[in-house]
């Protein structure tokens, strides 16, 4: 006869306790000031209060701030999603010379900081900036022209510096597809968009949902880049956030903004997290 | 090949071959940028020249804001480190409720945006009575790193096989010692490639730093874009090729040590 004896509680576990000192740090500098900054922003001197929140949603000017800021959003990812998808098949499939070429492309820029990039790209896009002389010796346009400081600069700039997070994770995908399931759709006579269609594309989904979610938060979270390639004259979220604290002394304003800013990204990571849950992936 | 497939090949090539020029670009520009010898860059540039270099040694507080940052990344990397892979051991082992949160807990510093967690922080730490900026740094940057190690090495932990702690303590090795030769060496290239990329998160990191400065402490990232929108000239071009060098040095490291394809892993 087998005696079940009854499982210690799992809290008595002494392996339990290593995980004390990360968990207590972040709770402490990290979970609980975001929390308290949560319940300050609803905290007015009257006890609770919708009152920061209902003044900012009645302004014009910062309804168009939010629209600055997703609009910016959705176009660097777009940009980001159509270079990198198939440029993470390029690197999946890609001979070693260019693989290697495109993974020091994808990684260098990757350790090399922001303030570097987006003073680079200063320069690149000036009125005699690379890209200016380009789309002049092309044709495109017929004088050079100055992007800097222009919302099309600004895409330009953070899509570059965002897009190695759009083509890592569809990368991770792409190379564990295995080849013989597309020729296996094409000895049943399954035309290549189809094939691509039905094949291919659902099994980078997880992939895509989850490049897509890092670019979007981090391009509504952005604060560095157009601080440089845009200025003062085109505010977005993150940046009138930053400005209330550090010029405008504004900390009412700036909580406020924080706070939906905040809510914004939570609500990126759980839509995110839910959709590649339901696509079946492991992203 | 059917026309539509020689199309998407076209599309892939192509958009592998704008990949690199694209992502190269920011780093040849500021790295030609330096050795031009006109101030206000132009490319190519008129002349080549080192003055940009000479200057550097001139500018005023770059030198102190590189040591700062380069101590808070050595301290907070070596710190996450220690409490990161302890957790992330016990995340693994441990058969407690809540595992899979935790984890989520540890990587979300990562995926809020850094100045939220900055004002967070900066209110947060006023209120706790702290207001020294240097300690403030410290602290926040462990943070900022944490995750980083978390992620990492808890992907390389859930790999490793725990019995070969007990085969080592059979051997006749104290539960330490097991630990020291047996655990940490087969977690060596997660320790390296985690805090390669957390030296690099702090060193880089402009939004929770900004809010823990002042007139002594700054970090380089901040004294350098302070640099920039007070005299735009090249000098930044030639910190921006030291840290080019620096990057590609790192990378050759992390090449060598656990290979380009691995770094890669997302």
């Amino acid at each position: 006869m087998t005696t079940v004896r009854a499982a210690p509680s799992p809290w008595r576990e002494p392996v339990v306790l290593l995980a004390a000192p990360a968990v207590l740090y972040l709770v402490v500098f990290y979970a609980l000031p975001l929390l308290w900054l949560l319940a300050k922003s609803f905290i007015g001197p009257a006890g609770l209060t919708l009152g920061p929140y209902i003044d900012f949603f009645a302004d014009p000017f910062d309804w168009r701030v939010i629209a600055n800021t997703l609009g910016i959003a959705v176009q660097v990812t777009l940009v980001c999603l159509a270079i990198g998808y198939p440029a993470s098949f390029a690197l999946a499939r890609a001979g070693a010379v260019l693989q290697i070429a495109m993974l020091v492309s994808i990684i260098l820029p990757l350790s090399i900081g922001v303030v570097v990039k987006a003073f680079a790209w200063q320069i690149v896009l000036r009125r005699d900036g690379v890209i200016s002389q380009i789309l002049v010796a092309i044709g495109v346009w017929d004088e050079p022209q100055r992007l800097l400081f222009t919302e099309a600069g600004l895409v330009l700039g953070a899509a570059n510096i965002f897009l190695p997070f759009m083509i890592l994770p569809i990368y991770s995908l792409v190379k564990l597809i295995d080849p013989r399931l597309a020729e296996a759709g094409a000895t049943l006579g399954a035309a290549p968009l189809y094939r691509f269609l039905r094949i291919v594309l659902p099994l980078t989904l997880p992939g895509v949902v989850s490049g897509v979610a890092f670019v979007f938060s981090m391009s509504v979270s952005m604060y560095v880049i157009p601080s440089l390639l845009i200025g003062d004259r085109f505010q977005t979220l993150s940046t009138l956030t930053g400005r209330s604290f550090l010029f405008m002394r504004n900390e009412q304003l700036g909580s406020t903004t924080a706070v939906i800013l905040l809510v914004l990204a939570v609500s990126v990571v759980i839509g995110s997290g839910w959709l590649a849950r339901r696509l079946g992936g492991r992203a | 090949m059917t026309p539509t497939e020689r199309l998407a090949r076209l599309v892939m090539w192509m958009a592998a071959l704008f990949t690199v020029v694209f992502l190269m670009t920011p780093l040849v520009v500021a790295v030609a940028a330096s050795f031009g010898s006109s101030a206000v860059f132009t490319l190519p540039p008129p002349d080549w020249s080192l003055r940009w270099y000479q200057r550097l040694a001139v500018v005023r507080g770059l030198l102190p804001a590189l040591l700062t940052s380069l101590e808070v990344a050595a301290f907070s990397t070596a710190m996450a480190l220690a409490i990161g892979t302890l957790c992330a051991i016990a995340l693994v082992r441990g058969r407690f409720p809540g595992r899979e949160s935790i984890a989520t807990f540890l990587v979300s510093p990562l995926m809020l945006p850094g100045l939220v967690v900055g004002i967070a922080m900066l209110q947060g730490f006023k209120a706790m009575g702290l207001r020294e900026a240097y300690s403030s740094l410290l602290i926040a940057h462990v943070v900022i790193t944490l995750p980083y190690v978390v992620r990492t090495v808890l992907g390389s932990l859930t790999l490793f096989d725990f019995s070969l702690l007990d085969a080592a303590r059979t051997l006749g090795c104290n539960y330490p010692t097991a630990l020291l030769r047996v655990l940490v060496p087969a977690l060596g290239p997660a320790f390296l490639t985690s805090s390669m990329f957390a030296f690099l998160a702090s060193m880089d990191n402009y939004p929770i730093s900004i809010f823990f400065t002042d007139a002594w402490t700054k970090t380089l990232p901040i004294q350098m874009l302070q640099y920039v929108e007070e005299n735009p000239d090249p000098t930044i071009a030639a910190i921006s090729t030291g840290l080019v060098l620096l990057a590609i040095l790192t990378l050759v490291i992390g090449d060598r040590l656990v290979g380009l394809r691995k770094l890669a892993d997302f």
